[in-house]
């Protein structure tokens, strides 16, 4: 019994396509080029970076008291703000299910799920210090204490889990909508009281999800860069330490082992919450729910959670409206009023603010079309088509989330910096705007792909096989019918790239030379030199920008989108 | 019906067809499809009927070119055509899911196929307005497919796969979705078109009355193999295994010994009664055999050629459904329009007896 003769007409077939062809080899050629190669020249770095191949720069490293302390202060910052993250997500999604809230209660829920998405990574940071610092709002003027810290453990630990709640607490209140109704009611039927039913059959349900969210944001936590360093004050974690080891010391063979050590942590956990949780989520929580939940109305619950939520809900949205009330200031910790738009002024007249987000906005605005296009297509070849590379297109795109940024940044200085290999093939690459774009799209690839391919899932396989029946090739498979029926999904991805784009910074600080001003980076220094006006200024205009193409995109998917013109018919 | 057909229907032949799977569970090789040989004529109707995972759908597909033949060639109007991707074969195919485009109005969905062949506007437009006059959907173009009811979507599909004029037209399941009422009327429809365009088609199902009411013929598939081909009424009178005749209707079989023969009949004896059987081949007497007995070709009456116990009486309407035991085995009996006949109540004896003709000898 031999497959050959089939695999041969299936090869002769995908042959017999050529724009299929190019396409595969194109993206197999980008994603090994701008995703496998930085890893693996890290690789190469760290066991032959001084000189012989062995374990020295390893062992170099590990002896550095700050390089071992940073590994703990990781760790020990990632699995709080995972645990805390993931109950304040789940009791926020509870609440939001299961209890008759207010509308008001209600539209802070959806704010404080949104802000998070629109704002630049290091926003709370930077609100963090102003309202609480030595000079801060409340600490020091509300309460009156002078010399409160909060730079270090409980000032990154607070940021970090004010920043990734609301993530956790929308996957909990996917997976809160999906259970059942009457398997509760059958708990209480029987006579379980509500915290029976919530500790015998809610909770259980949700167990692999917990796990799940907390280790999403555990990941997110190690990876993150911007909080670490500007509210880390010297409590430093493995990606700042990663970064001022190849700004600060030149060592770039010890930061590539460095990189290495951190991405295998977030290689190991990304592999445990992809292979193992991911799919026990889905094995308990498979079924839709019958029917509308009956929400809690009973007084003595609904009001103190309501009220308990709104208060948390509130604090965070204030922590962000902080940013833009903290541009208007004269002088922020002195002088209050007249409140003032001279820091805008500044930042055009006096800090290139004009260069800067001329930069950030035309890099990510070329970064974020080929990056939706790029993975829908991914998507498409995965979902819908069989080949034998496809199995190495699915598993290096979604490691791409798996890797922090700045374990991307190193790997590309390394990888790019001397050319491929030190070959000095595609040196002109470094230090261009060019590699900024691919960093981009490396990085928001991931996210585009995964909600192509749910998009794509949901799409029968036959409409496409109907159409390439009716003698329609790939390219017009995709473009008359593939990419019309996810255009909702294209274009949230399309803004999605361009947002986490425009508010990078993980990568991008290590990569951008001189002739290129980011937002996010100029932030960063002035946050770093204390001008916290100059930087809220800043913050406020990339806030405006990023929610505007929010909105944008909202109105175009509402007017223009697929799914409104099949739904509004039925 | 006016209709002409402006391209010739093509024959198609599967020669020697294999396909191989892998069980996903062992990671063992099985075939899905083995060794199917097969000839379907220009213009013809054939079904490839068969329970689930009987190959059928397999086979279909790799007709269609989605999945390709591990062994073996086909042929479309005499041309091989292993090696041509779905969208250059000359066939078009109707699917279970109807797989309409929902983001195109009915005219655009059926429209679809001649655009990709640039054919002229104006021809676009007159031959889709035909076909979907064809198929009774004229005042519908402007619609959207999710405002069609299912019968209405399963016409458009229709009419999409029609308008291209292909060398074959591929069914797979396509009424599937349907109600009963609706999937009755649907395949009196689909066969009128198929015959009024003088089409050759190709449809797969798991149903056999849908299989018995539209083929010219039937290819009754299990495992992977053909287990039965033939017309309808061939299969359903002249069964060659148990299979094929549990498969097509409800059957009874009776366990017997060949005694001789007698003109064109075989008699044959059943617990030391005798009857007889038509049967084409004479087995040598002695040879164990089973009569292979439809429900309706069996009457009930006080007397007759066995002796039998009533134990199930029951009354459907068109028919009243007798379940009796002869010797050992149970017998399945629908004696139609049962008005004014006697009734048996269980527990009552009673002979059955059935007509030579409506019998069929399996030898075992």
């Amino acid at each position: 019994m031999a497959r050959d003769q089939g695999a041969a007409l299936d090869r002769k077939k995908l042959l017999g396509d050529p724009i299929m062809v190019t396409t595969i080899v194109l993206l197999i050629t980008f994603l090994t080029l701008f995703i496998l190669y930085p890893l693996a020249i890290l690789l190469v770095d760290s066991f032959v970076g001084d000189g012989s191949f062995g374990l020295s720069v390893f062992q170099r490293i590990f002896q550095m008291p700050d390089f071992t302390r940073a590994i703990t202060n990781t760790l020990k910052v990632g699995f709080v703000v995972g645990i805390l993250s993931t109950a304040i997500g789940l009791l926020f999604a509870y609440v939001e299910v299961y209890v008759k809230m207010n509308k008001a209660v209600g539209g802070l829920f959806k704010l404080v799920s949104m802000l998070p998405v629109v704002s630049p990574p290091f926003v709370l940071s930077l609100s963090m210090i102003m309202l609480f610092g030595k000079s801060g709002l409340i600490t020091r003027f509300l309460l009156g204490i002078y010399d409160n810290n909060v730079y270090g453990y409980w000032g990154i630990v607070i940021v970090q889990t004010l920043t990734f709640f609301p993530v956790c607490y929308m996957m909990m209140k996917g997976l809160l909508k999906n259970i059942d109704p009457s398997l509760e009611e059958a708990s209480r039927d029987m006579g379980g009281s509500r915290w029976r039913v919530f500790a015998d059959v809610t909770l259980p349900l949700l167990l692999p999800g917990l796990g799940n969210a907390f280790l999403v944001t555990f990941i997110e936590s190690i990876a993150d860069f911007a909080n670490p360093m500007l509210i880390g004050g010297s409590y430093d974690t493995l990606a700042t330490t990663i970064y001022l080891q190849i700004t600060g010391a030149y060592d770039k063979a010890g930061a590539a082992a460095m990189a290495v050590v951190l991405l295998m942590i977030t290689l190991a956990m990304f592999a445990v919450q992809k292979y193992y949780l991911e799919k026990k989520t889905a094995a308990t929580l498979t079924g839709k729910a019958s029917r509308a939940r009956m929400m809690i109305e009973d007084k003595s619950v609904k009001i103190p959670l309501s009220i308990f939520c709104g208060l948390g809900a509130a604090f965070v949205v204030m922590m962000y409206i902080c940013v833009p009330i903290g541009a208007l200031f004269p002088t922020w910790g002195y002088k209050f009023t007249p409140l003032t738009f001279k820091w805008f002024e500044q930042v055009f007249t006096r800090y290139r603010g004009l260069q800067a987000f001329r930069d950030s906005f035309v890099l990510s605005l070329i970064a974020a079309p080929i990056t939706a296009l790029l993975s829908m297509i991914i998507s498409y070849l995965v979902v819908k088509r069989k080949f034998k590379a496809k199995g190495f297109i699915e598993a290096v795109s979604m490691l791409a989330m798996a890797v922090p940024g700045t374990v991307l940044g190193v790997g590309y200085i390394r990888g790019f910096s001397g050319g491929v290999f030190h070959t000095g093939f595609l040196q002109g690459l470094y230090g261009t705007g060019a590699i900024l774009v691919i960093v981009f799209i490396v990085r928001s690839l991931p996210t585009g792909t995964r909600s192509g391919i749910s998009a794509l899932r949901q799409i029968d396989k036959s409409i496409e096989e109907s159409a390439y029946d009716m003698g329609a090739n790939s390219l017009k498979v995709f473009t008359t019918v593939t990419l019309p029926l996810i255009k909702d999904s294209f274009l949230s991805g399309l803004v999605t790239a361009f947002v986490r784009s425009i508010t990078a910074i993980s990568a991008i600080i290590l990569l951008v030379t001189p002739s290129y001003l980011l937002i996010t980076v100029q932030i960063n220094e002035f946050a770093e030199k204390g001008a916290f006006s100059i930087a809220c200024a800043f913050a406020t205009i990339l806030i405006i920008i990023t929610y505007g193409s929010v909105l944008l995109m909202n109105f175009i998917i509402k007017h223009f989108g697929t799914s409104r013109k099949v739904k509004e018919v039925e | 019906m006016s209709e002409r057909r402006v391209k010739e229907p093509k024959g198609v032949r599967l020669d020697h067809i294999s396909k191989i799977y892998q069980n996903p569970k062992t990671g063992k090789d099985f075939y899905a499809v083995h060794d199917v040989e097969l000839d379907i004529e220009p213009g013809s109707f054939v079904t490839l009927l068969g329970p689930s995972g009987c190959g059928k759908t397999t086979t279909l597909r790799m007709i269609a070119g989605f999945e390709s033949p591990d062994e073996g060639e086909i042929y479309l109007g005499g041309q091989p055509i292993n090696e041509l991707t779905p969208n250059k074969r000359d066939t078009a195919m109707v699917f279970q899911s109807y797989a309409l485009f929902p983001h195109y109005n009915v005219f655009d969905n059926v429209a679809y196929g001649l655009k990709l062949r640039k054919v002229p506007k104006d021809e676009i437009k007159d031959r889709v307005t035909r076909i979907l006059k064809l198929v009774e959907l004229s005042d519908m173009e402007q619609r959207m497919t999710n405002q069609l009811s299912g019968g209405q979507q399963q016409r458009v599909a229709l009419a999409r796969a029609l308008v291209v004029e292909p060398g074959v037209l591929l069914f797979d399941e396509p009424l599937s979705n349907l109600d009963a009422k609706l999937r009755v009327q649907m395949r009196t429809e689909i066969r009128r078109i198929q015959q009024a365009l003088g089409i050759t088609a190709i449809y797969v199902t798991h149903d056999q009355s849908e299989a018995m009411a539209i083929s010219d013929n039937i290819i009754l598939m299990k495992g992977g193999v053909i287990a039965q081909m033939g017309s309808p009424t061939e299969i359903y009178y002249h069964p060659n295994s148990e299979f094929v005749a549990d498969f097509i209707g409800e059957c009874n079989f009776l366990g017997c010994t060949v005694r001789g023969t007698e003109g064109s009949d075989i008699v044959a004896e059943v617990d030391g009664r005798t009857v007889r059987v038509r049967s084409d081949h004479k087995p040598a007497p002695g040879t164990k055999a089973k009569i292979v007995l439809r429900p309706e070709a069996i009457e009930i009456a006080d007397q007759g050629a066995l002796p039998c116990k009533v134990e199930l009486s029951c009354f459907m309407g068109s028919y009243q459904n007798y379940h009796v035991r002869v010797g050992d085995t149970l017998v399945k009996i629908a004696d139609n329009c049962p008005i004014g006949r006697k009734t048996f109540q269980v527990g009552d004896d009673a002979y059955i007896s059935f007509r030579s003709e409506c019998a069929h000898l399996l030898e075992a």
